[in-house]
Order: C-alpha cells, then sequence, then structure tokens
C-alpha cells in the first residue's frame, strides 16, 4: 500500500469514527436522514447495491482489473460473462475483501466502504459469496454446515456458548427444502454429489442472510436438471436480494435472463467492462463476438 | 418459499459423552482415584497384584504427556494447525513449578545455603528478578497457567494475523523451542543452565519423596487428564468446536461465511499452550527433574507422534497414543536398549502407511464403523 493511500485510509477512518460516534450519540438516529441508521449496516436508500467505481488491480505489472467501473442496483440479477483471465474472479475477490486494489472505490450501498474492511466483516454486512470450486466444510453434516452459516454472533463466546433453538432450526429446515437436500441433512458434506455441494454452499450463503450474493460459476459441475433448479431458485431470490452471477454457461445465462428482456448482461474483458446491455444486444456486439462469443 | 418444520430427525443429538463413554470416564476416575492407590499402598509388596512405584511414576509421567497430546489433538487434530513447539510449553509450565520447589529446598542443598545451588555456584547474592514471587505456591501456580499462555498469545496473535499457515507455522513454533532452549541452556538466564532443577525435597512443606505425596500427585495428575477430557469432549462438540473443524477444512470459506478465524485460532492454540503448561507442572514435582532438553526440537515432535498414533481428531486417540507410545518406549529400552529406535522409526511407517487415522481409526475400522461414519 502506499504511503498516499494509507493517509487516505486513516482519513477515511476517523471520518467513520466519527460518523458512529454520531450516531450512538443519538441512539442510533440521524435527524437528517428522516430514518434509523445502524451501525455496519448498508444503507440503499439511493438504490444501489454495489458500487465499483475505476478498480484497479495489477500483479506484478499485469492488470487484472483495469479501471473496472460497474454499479449493480438493489434486487438486480446482473449476469457477468467474460473469457478467461477477463478478471471475474479478480473482482469477486476485491468486492470480499480478498485482495486490496492498487486503487479506486468499491462501495456497498452508499455509507459501506469495503476497501476498509475485512473479509468476514464484509459477510456480515451482507456480502455473501460463493467459490467457483465448491467449497464446504467436508468433515461436518450437511446440517452442521448450514447451522455455522447461520446468522448469529460470530464471537468465540457466543459459539461456544450457542444453542440452536426453534426457529433457527427451522429456517435450517426450510433452507435444507429449499437446496433439495433435506434427506441428506445427516450425511458427511464431503459425501455429496458436485452439484449437491454447489449447493450446499448456495443453502450456506442463504442461511447468512445477505443482501448482495456474489456467485462464481454456480451451475458449474451440475446436470441440466440440477442447473435448471438453480436458475429457478435465482430468479425467486431476485428483488429481494441483489445478485451477481458470473457464468460461462449461455444456457444458463439464457434461463436466468428469459422473459426478462431488459435485464442487464455484464461482459468482462482485459480487466474492463467491454459491453453492457441485454443478452441480445451483447451478443450482437462485434467485439464481443471477436474477444468471446465467436472464438 | 413455504416455512416446512425440520422433522426430528434433522436435529442431531448432542450430549458431551454417551452413556458408555460417561461409564468409562467414571471407570477411569474409579481406577486411578481407588484402584491404584489401593494396589500401590495396600496390597503387600510380595502379592501378585502389587503396583510398584517405579510403575505408579511411569504411569503418572504418562500422565501428563497424554494432557500434552489432547493439547495437540485440539490445535492439530481439530484445528488443523501443526505445532512443533508444545514441548516449551510444557517445559515452561515445569519451569514454573520447578522454581517453587527449588525454593522449598530452602537450606537443605549441597551447599546449605539459603540459595538454590546453582545460584551459589554461580556465586549470585542475591535472586534474579523474575524469581521474585517463586517462594509463593500460589503465585507460581498462577504463572504455570499465564507464562505460556502469555507467550502463546502473542506469539500467537502475530503468527494467525499475519496468517502464516501450515509448514511455515509449523517450522516457526520449531524454531521458537529452539530459540528457548538455547537461551534456558545459558546460565546467566537463572534457570540452572543445562541442568536445570532437581534434587527437589519439598512441596508445601512435605516431603515430596514419599509413597503419600507420590499417590497425591498421582490421583491429581489423572484426575486433571480425565478432566481435560471431558472439558476437551465439551468444547469439541459446541458450536465452537466445529468452527474449529471448519477452519481445518476451508479457513476461506469460514471466513467468508462472517467468522474470524484468527480469534478462534488464537483462542484454541493459547488454550491447548495452557493445558501443556499444567501437564508440564504436575511432571516436574513426579519425575523430580527439569531441564531444557525438554525444549528440544524432538521433544515437541514426539508430541505430534503421540496425537498420530493414536488418532488425530478423536481425543481419545492421542491419549491412548501416548500410552502406547511411550509405554512401548519404556518397555523397549528395557528389554532390548538397543533395538528401541528401529522399532519407533518401524511403528512411524506402519502408522504412516496402514493406519492413517491411527490406533482408534483401527479400531473404529475393526468394528465395522469406518468409512460412512463420522468420528
Amino acid at each position: 500500500m502506499t504511503p498516499d493511500l494509507m493517509e487516505a485510509g486513516s482519513r477515511a477512518r476517523a471520518a467513520m469514527v466519527e460518523r458512529q460516534a454520531l450516531v450512538e450519540a443519538a441512539g442510533g438516529r440521524v435527524a437528517a436522514r428522516q430514518q434509523l441508521l445502524r451501525l455496519n449496516e448498508p444503507d440503499f436508500g439511493q438504490g444501489v447495491a454495489l458500487y465499483l467505481d475505476d478498480i484497479t488491480v495489477s500483479f506484478d505489472g499485469f492488470k487484472a482489473l483495469n479501471a473496472l467501473t460497474m454499479t449493480i442496483n438493489v434486487g438486480e440479477l446482473r449476469c457477468i460473462i467474460g473469457p478467461n483471465g477477463a478478471g471475474k474472479t479478480t473482482m469477486m475477490d476485491v468486492i470480499t475483501g480478498k485482495t486490496r486494489p492498487d486503487a479506486g472505490k468499491a462501495f456497498f450501498g452508499s455509507t459501506i466502504d469495503l476497501l476498509r474492511l475485512r473479509e468476514n466483516d464484509i459477510v456480515q454486512a451482507g456480502i455473501g459469496r460463493k467459490f467457483q470450486k465448491p467449497t464446504v466444510f467436508e468433515q461436518l453434516t450437511v446440517f452442521e454446515n448450514l447451522e455455522l452459516a447461520l446468522k448469529a454472533d460470530r464471537s468465540v463466546r457466543a459459539s461456544a456458548l450457542f444453542r440452536l433453538n426453534g426457529p433457527q432450526a427451522d429456517r435450517i429446515g426450510e433452507v435444507l427444502t429449499l437446496i433439495h437436500l433435506k434427506d441428506s441433512a445427516q450425511r458427511t458434506a464431503g459425501l455429496l454429489s458436485h452439484g449437491q455441494k454447489q449447493w450446499l454452499e448456495i443453502g450456506m450463503l442463504l442461511m447468512q442472510d445477505p443482501k448482495l450474493l456474489l456467485l462464481d460459476e454456480p451451475v458449474a459441475g451440475m446436470t441440466d436438471e440440477e442447473t435448471e433448479r438453480t436458475a429457478e431458485l435465482f430468479l425467486t431470490l431476485e428483488g429481494s436480494h441483489s445478485l451477481m452471477v458470473v457464468e460461462h454457461d449461455m444456457k444458463f445465462i439464457g434461463e436466468l435472463t428469459e422473459g426478462k428482456p431488459n435485464k442487464k448482461v455484464t461482459v468482462l474483458h482485459e480487466g474492463s467492462v467491454l459491453a453492457e446491455g441485454t443478452l441480445a444486444e451483447v451478443q450482437a456486439n462485434e467485439k464481443v463476438v471477436e474477444v468471446y462469443l465467436g472464438r | 418459499m413455504s416455512a416446512v418444520l425440520p422433522t426430528p430427525a434433522v436435529l442431531p443429538q448432542r450430549g458431551i459423552l454417551s452413556a458408555r463413554s460417561w461409564t468409562a470416564v467414571f471407570a477411569a476416575l474409579v481406577v486411578v482415584v481407588v484402584l491404584v492407590p489401593v494396589l500401590n499402598l495396600v496390597v503387600p509388596a510380595s502379592s501378585a497384584f502389587h503396583m510398584s512405584d517405579y510403575l505408579v511414576q511411569l504411569v503418572a509421567k504418562i500422565m501428563c504427556y497424554a494432557m500434552c497430546a489432547l493439547a495437540m489433538d485440539l490445535i492439530w487434530g481439530y484445528t488443523g494447525i501443526l505445532s512443533l513447539g508444545h514441548g516449551l510449553f510444557f517445559a515452561l509450565g515445569g519451569y514454573m513449578m520447578g522454581m517453587y520447589l527449588m525454593r522449598q529446598i530452602g537450606s537443605d542443598g549441597q551447599y546449605r545455603m539459603p540459595m538454590p545451588d546453582f545460584m551459589v555456584f554461580l556465586n549470585w547474592k542475591e535472586f534474579p528478578w523474575h524469581w521474585a514471587v517463586s517462594d509463593s505456591f500460589i503465585a507460581q501456580m498462577l504463572l504455570v497457567v499465564l507464562v505460556p499462555g502469555l507467550l502463546a498469545f502473542v506469539f500467537g496473535y502475530f503468527a494467525f494475523r499475519s496468517r502464516i499457515k501450515g509448514v511455515y507455522f509449523s517450522i516457526i513454533t520449531q524454531a521458537l523451542t529452539y530459540a528457548a532452549m538455547l537461551l534456558f541452556f545459558r546460565n546467566e538466564t537463572g534457570f540452572g543452565g543445562n541442568n536445570g532443577f532437581t534434587d527437589f525435597k519439598r512441596i508445601l512443606d512435605q516431603p515430596i519423596a514419599t509413597p503419600g505425596m507420590r499417590m497425591t500427585l498421582f490421583v491429581i495428575t489423572g484426575c486433571t487428564l480425565i478432566g481435560m477430557f471431558v472439558f476437551a469432549r465439551w468444547l469439541v462438540g459446541t458450536k465452537y468446536g466445529r468452527v474449529l473443524q471448519a477452519i481445518r477444512d476451508a479457513e476461506s470459506r469460514v471466513m467468508f461465511t462472517g467468522y474470524n478465524p484468527v480469534a478462534y485460532k488464537l483462542s484454541i492454540w493459547t488454550l491447548s499452550a495452557v493445558m501443556c503448561g499444567i501437564a508440564g507442572a504436575l511432571y516436574v514435582p513426579q519425575v523430580g527433574i527439569i531441564n531444557p532438553s525438554e525444549m528440544s526440537p524432538a521433544a515437541s515432535i514426539e508430541i505430534a507422534i503421540w496425537a498420530a498414533v493414536g488418532g488425530r481428531g478423536t481425543l481419545i486417540g492421542p491419549i491412548v497414543g501416548a500410552f502406547f507410545v511411550n509405554g512401548a518406549k519404556s518397555w523397549f529400552t528395557q528389554a532390548f536398549p538397543e533395538v528401541w529406535l528401529y522399532f519407533l522409526g518401524a511403528l512411524f511407517i506402519a502408522v504412516t502407511l496402514f493406519l492413517p487415522q491411527g490406533i482408534v481409526g483401527l479400531f473404529r475400522k475393526l468394528r465395522g464403523k469406518g468409512g460412512e461414519e463420522r468420528a
């Protein structure tokens, strides 16, 4: 990190601390905003769920992301496509705090500066991420996997004294049904099929009740039927959640955008946005055809 | 999304231990508190059922080792962090106890002076600063917990915060214990140099070498081990314990599920170090000596070996492993002293090749419980 960036960071932090002190002093109420502000809760008043501005990430001179700018609205389901190395996964790394960009801004809602938070704080603020390779806790049962993801106090003390209560058990049961793993609840997660692991991971995201879901190739390795069901699931989440889906499978993108011709698709190429528009538009875009679809 | 209530079968049953395991724990308690004292103190030495003093001391020693193996299982078997420096925490606990025992010698040492012999030998006129509270039993017992705990906390804080993982972490812990060993070898450090502490005479003003005291220490050690086991069992059964296992299996997922792994790793690491410290403090009065060789890298690696031989991630396994390896060691070194090292080597190869789950895993397999069912 450069000294400039560090200074900017400490200024941003000082401002944040001051803001938080104000909110606390007012008992969580700030008159000017006419609304209840909670610390570390995203403010979606502007209708923007995620705002990336001019994000640049370089690894040894190679620009994985090059002045990437993108906005995702509240309740939107945004599909992102792009050839290998286009920066899709790096973008998710930046949003979730795994990679710090060299330059740029990333905001969740209009108040939370993602570049100042650690991975686990970002999750607690309400961003859930599914990895490209399904990552579940293989030695724990499906039930225990979901239990760990349950929205609850994440501190050491709270975990040691944690007891599952009725509504929480119901919530786990609900998600188990949703991801079609109810019969496998007591199976060790490592014994699930690839597609089932994908679903379990999606289920774990849902347990956290995130506002924004980042899904990196969620249907890789799934059968056609499973893919279809996943598309259905995502479409039910649309509206109540914001989703960012990175996918290679054009059929799946087709299913997600079916019947909604206005839905936007973003094409990434060499670390920046190459084209943005409806699926039909980007498929007709010559530049896109050249770098990606036409191969 | 309709609310579907989970069937009761979905809710896993959770107790610390099953009824059968509770029976086993109770049986172990009876053996330690009643059976061994009776066999050693009441049954005459001529009887075939008499338990010799040597055997009592050996079992006590191994029980201290078993505590270390148990502590190792929490950090390695459950959290996936291999420490090759647990011998350091064991030795520190031992040294804290040793300091108190040295003060208890009073003027009965070789030089008939009120200071420990090694200080007289070095011509020291007064106690160094770190011996300030060494004549207080309670203060030294607090240090038994605090010194290993604090060192582990500070070391762990920087290591885990910097996300040092895997083999790098193991190597650093190894280096840490090695550095400490070199430090403790020096006479100037004030811990008796390479001779360490020995020739203890009293504990709490009672003579230390009597059968009654030996048995008291044995019973305390046994109860501590059993207590630690039940505590560890409870701990790994909580959600906290499942987070630890989750860290072992997929740390990034833990982070992206909103947990801060540093807090979890640091807490279990510190706890594990404290358990080793307590084990060391119980070890010293029974074995009668503590010196820097306990901090040698080999001593720490051995702890990991006990855990691996017995079966990682089972809690009972490392205890079994500590008894098995050390029992075999004392039998072999008596019966065939020159073969012992070959046997040890063969044991490790055999365990690595044929028993990845250790002895406990083998038993589970034999009982047809391997594979599908989880530990």
